[in-house]
């Protein structure tokens, strides 16, 4: 890819990413952790495409590992942070009460 | 009929908005759920997708059976886990992402030195750092894990320490540029990555105490960056995005927390938590620890006028949470005017003590920050410390040598009463004295949280 595009799409990420959670407040910071968790376990896809291309046994069984943990990343980071806003979610409930 | 190579970067695409869309929805309680789901239909689709990205020739049975026995495993092990251990389980399984990281850009140098893969030096530049910071996550997030699960001791020290963390960093380097002059060879990488690998263990293993959620937050950016790496050397734009906004974003956390405790991040990584111990522990405690029944305890708080709770992480290992708020409600039924005050970084994480308070059912207006209730203290009768230790230790204003000196602190220490929940005598996390416990209008009342709380529930009751 071109480098010069490259960078301009990272500097773009990075201007994104602080100001999505710039004004998050301190309780939500658990959650946005474990929920940022989630989205790194885009790294998957890497490795689906890593492990599709590769033919030596070395390639191969690395590859297996990078689905393997990548997907791990994923799904768990999915579950925990589901788990911690199921929470908030009744906290509301009693609010409102 | 689009082809191929129009569905797959256009699916990527929908997912890289969808990443963004969702993060955003996850900095207000309110759409933080429906955040989350959109953030899950971007990854399953990416997920799908990739089975016909162009690259793909072939290996699809592995990749199902991987794919399927990592979520089975992630799924079940993220479920049955106590809200209490959330804190290691985002440390593993980001270490997890650091290591699949690590793992692409494995294959990646393999495919450049068999010739299959040509990279030009940027690439391979970037394909490298990615590598590097991708396995120092993994191995840094694995042993914060392990320090966090209790199966490793909290803090290792040894003379020369920095020394040898340093010579580690440089040889990762050095054998990283070995490779960009003469090519990735098996020996080299073996090297390049055991080395990354050592250099996450040595910088994670002498960090402990209240510094661990500061270092979890940084590798989770770290993770990040190598995942945004990657997405640059496979030409993949929405690993791209995804990366380096989780980067940034955790970066900006990793801030915020570093500044909640005063401590530079450089403090954090380099200087080390509990440096001073030895100093401390022969500190200028003076005095002795007074103890207190649970009765004397509940009479002390049921004719008060206010009282504060100050949890940590005491609470979250015996579960205490239901039974605080059950005293909560028993106080404020008899005109007790109870709030909580949570410390930024009390527990293992930020907000920890948010999340359990909330699935007490503990509501949001009760529940304040340090500064919004460090001037009220003056004015309560009683302070309730549930578990918590550095964050309310006076030594961070009183004692200049102290390793934990200049963060701010909850001013516990300046109610008219400080009673203290605490499982036996030792010091906390961290191994610093706490200078509270030997205050005047300090009591200690030893035991597991959860059983205290019920004593206290009973002797309120009991006084009808």
């Amino acid at each position: 890819m071109e480098g010069w595009i490259a960078l301009y799409i990272f500097m773009l990420a990075a201007f994104t990413g602080i100001e999505v959670i710039r004004r998050v407040p301190a309780i939500l910071h658990t959650p946005l952790m474990s929920g940022s968790n989630f989205i790194h376990g885009i790294v998957v896809v890497g490795g689906m495409v890593v492990l599709g291309m590769a033919d030596t046994t070395a390639e191969i069984v690395v590859g297996f590992i990078a689905v393997f943990l990548g997907a791990g990343n994923a799904v768990g980071g999915y579950v925990v942070t589901e788990r911690m806003l199921e929470m908030f979610k009744s906290s509301d409930k009693n609010k409102k009460e | 009929m689009p082809g191929l190579d129009f569905i797959v970067p256009a699916a990527y695409f929908a997912a890289a908005v969808l990443f963004i869309y969702g993060l955003k929805g996850m900095s207000s309680p309110v759409t933080a759920r429906s955040g989350m789901i959109w953030a899950g239909v971007a990854m399953l689709l990416a997920v799908l997708v990739t089975f016909v990205h162009p690259k793909v020739t072939g290996n699809y049975g592995l990749m199902l059976i991987a794919l399927v026995s990592a979520s089975v495993l992630a799924w079940w092990w993220a479920r049955i886990v106590a809200m209490t251990d959330m804190p290691q389980m985002i440390a593993l399984y980001n270490g997890m992402g650091g290591g699949s990281a690590a793992a692409i850009a494995a294959v990646e140098l393999l495919k450049v030195h068999s010739g299959q893969v040509s990279m030009v030096p940027t690439t391979l530049l970037v394909a490298a750092f990615g590598a590097i910071i991708g396995s120092i996550a993994f191995s840094g997030s694995l042993i914060a894990f392990a320090k966090l699960q209790g199966w490793m001791r909290k803090s290792w020290r040894f003379p020369g320490q920095q020394v040898v963390n340093l010579v580690v960093f440089v040889a990762t380097l050095a054998v990283g540029a070995w490779i960009f002059i003469d090519g990735p060879s098996p020996m080299l990488l073996l090297a390049f990555f055991a080395l990354a690998l050592v250099a996450g263990i040595l910088i994670t293993v002498p960090i402990g105490g209240a510094d661990m959620p500061v270092v979890i937050s940084l590798y989770n950016a770290l993770t990040g960056i190598a995942v945004g790496f990657k997405g640059y050397v496979l030409e993949i734009p929405a690993l791209m995005i995804a990366g380096i906004v989780v980067g940034a974003a955790g970066t900006l956390l990793t801030q915020l927390m570093a500044k909640a405790m005063n401590r530079p991040l450089s403090n954090v990584l380099f200087s080390g938590f509990g440096k001073a111990d030895e100093d401390a522990a022969a500190g200028p405690a003076t005095g002795e620890m007074k103890s207190i029944d649970a009765t004397d305890a509940a009479i002390q708080m049921a004719y008060a006028e206010k009282v504060i709770i100050v949890p940590g992480y005491g609470m979250a290992v015996a579960q205490a949470q239901h039974k605080i708020w059950e005293l909560t409600e028993l106080l404020t039924s008899r005109g007790v005017k109870v709030t909580f005050a949570i410390h930024p970084v009390a527990g293992r994480m930020p907000g920890h003590m948010n999340v359990l308070l909330a699935e007490a059912g503990v509501p949001y207006d009760l529940i304040f920050d340090l500064e919004d209730i460090n001037a009220q203290f003056p004015t309560t009768d009683v302070a309730l410390v549930i578990g918590a230790n550095d964050v309310v230790n006076p030594a961070a204003r009183k004692d200049s040598s102290s390793p934990i000196y200049g963060m701010p602190i909850l001013d516990v220490d300046k109610a008219r009463n400080c009673i203290v929940i605490k499982r036996g005598q030792g010091t906390g996390f961290s191994g610093i004295e706490n200078l509270l416990f030997f205050e005047d209008n300090t009591r200690m009342l030893y035991g597991d949280a959860q059983k205290v709380a019920q004593a206290l529930i009973s002797g309120v009751k009991a006084l009808g």
